[in-house]
């Protein structure tokens, strides 16, 4: 499976329904583009460990500011 | 290796009894609507029961034994074996199942003992109570296996309170010559200790005036050191590192494929981390019951409690082939599968 930053914004689109599709863009700081808080952090972590069996944690999240940047770490662990 | 099979032996009969008092997280006020709507939405939580204080688990669990024993008709001399499994005993001493023993009418030759076990209470109560009747050729056996969390947690920590449910319930377990063996995969790392406990109140932190001291742990969380210490970043990734790969353990070595598995029952975590494990292991919904969103997570009870909760009927009339998994606190887990035929399984009984 390919890796595509459109399709990673897809998946963060369809787990959290307060985001308006659309809004989401590789460059955006994913903290400022809803409400971002603890609960939301593991509801990433796990809908990055179901759709790609990444395992990122809430230091990944700490260390990065955008989508890109979060995307990256998951590029980098991903395996076929 | 703690990967092992139990032969000849079956359970009879499955009860639990759950508290009649019902409190709902909509209103739960020390968090905003908006919390509590994101609350019930990612901890799968709407409903749980709670005990009135001065009832215990050992009374919940006995009435669900004392149910069992009634439909089963068995009697209480010819019961040889009971284990207690809980983290929410009687007393801190003496241990609960000799009290329960006492109660029951059990005779004093029956071996009673307790197990200090939470998240992964059951299965491992499982292990323990069909092996030992296995070693020792033991007839009949009581496993009763419930926790009273909710007087642990503390009302202004909203990563506790709103989660956890009481429950105790009963499991029959019978000799049975040709029962289909029982497959175990016992686990446990004590490295991950702090993530679930109660710190004041042991021996290593002796109870004293400041043990009863609120402190602020973080936004909308406090609590005192003699209250469940939970933290949730460490047990949601424990659950997604060990789970699926013990399950995958227990299936290599029992041979058997999870596609014939009836269902799939996991200890009650949060819906969060169920649903990840659900959709990491690839199962259909209707194949993974909960009772989460009614009677939250009951600890050492949840496994038992789904069970009569939402498969009452398919383990009284079917066969069925189910698959048990358990995790948490310790950091200790387990999985287990165990055929029920033709379970007795009476109506969730309150209390």
């Amino acid at each position: 499976m390919a890796l595509n930053i459109d399709d990673f914004i897809k998946k963060i689109e369809d787990e959290f329904d307060e985001l308006e599709p659309g809004k989401l863009k590789p460059e955006s700081a994913f903290r400022q583009m809803f409400d971002w808080n603890s609960i939301n952090a593991l509801v990433l972590i796990a809908m990055v460990k179901t759709e790609y069996n990444v395992t990122i944690n809430a230091d990944d999240l700490t260390k990065s500011k955008t989508v890109k940047d979060i995307f990256k770490i998951i590029e980098s662990r991903y395996h076929e | 290796m703690a990967t092992f099979s139990v032969p000849g032996i079956k359970v009879s009969g499955l009860a639990a009894c759950v508290p009649r008092k019902e409190v709902s997280n909509y209103d739960y006020r020390w968090v905003t609507a908006k919390e509590r709507e994101q609350l019930v939405k990612t901890i799968g939580v709407e409903k749980r029961r709670h005990v009135e204080k001065g009832t215990t688990t050992s009374d919940m669990c006995q009435k669900a034994a004392q149910s069992l024993l009634e439909g089963l008709q068995w009697n209480t001399t010819e019961i040889e074996l009971l284990i207690f499994v809980s983290q929410t005993r009687d007393y801190l001493i003496p241990q609960t199942s000799n009290i329960l023993q006492h109660k029951l009418g059990l005779p004093t030759t029956a071996i009673a003992l307790d197990i200090s076990l939470g998240c992964s209470g059951y299965v491992y109560g499982l292990a323990v109570a069909s092996a030992m009747m296995n070693s020792f050729g033991l007839s009949k056996a009581l496993l009763l296996v419930g926790d009273i969390s909710s007087l642990n947690s503390a009302y202004r920590d909203k990563s506790t309170y709103p989660l956890f449910g009481d429950a105790g319930t009963a499991t029959a377990l019978e000799r049975l010559e040709d029962a289909p063996l029982m497959h175990f995969s016992l686990e446990g790392d004590g490295s991950g200790y702090k993530a679930i406990m109660i710190p004041d109140g042991g021996m290593r932190h002796i109870v004293s005036k400041k043990s009863f001291e609120y402190k602020k742990i973080a936004p909308g969380i406090y609590r005192t050191p003699l209250h469940i210490a939970l933290d949730g970043i460490e047990v949601f990734n424990f659950s997604l590192r060990e789970v699926v790969p013990n399950i995958k353990k227990l299936l290599a070595f029992s041979g058997q494929d999870l596609a014939t598995v009836d269902y799939i029952i996991f200890h009650q975590a949060n819906r969060l981390i169920n649903e990840t494990l659900r959709k990491m292991l690839k199962i259909p919904k209707e194949k993974i019951p909960y009772s989460l969103y009614k009677f939250g997570n009951t600890s050492s009870a949840s496994i038992p409690l789904t069970i009569v909760s939402e498969l009452r009927n398919q383990v009284q009339q079917n066969d069925l082939l189910l698959l048990l998994s358990a995790f948490g606190i310790g950091l200790s887990w387990a999985t287990a599968t165990v055929e029920f035929h033709k379970v007795f399984c009476p109506e969730l009984i309150e209390l």
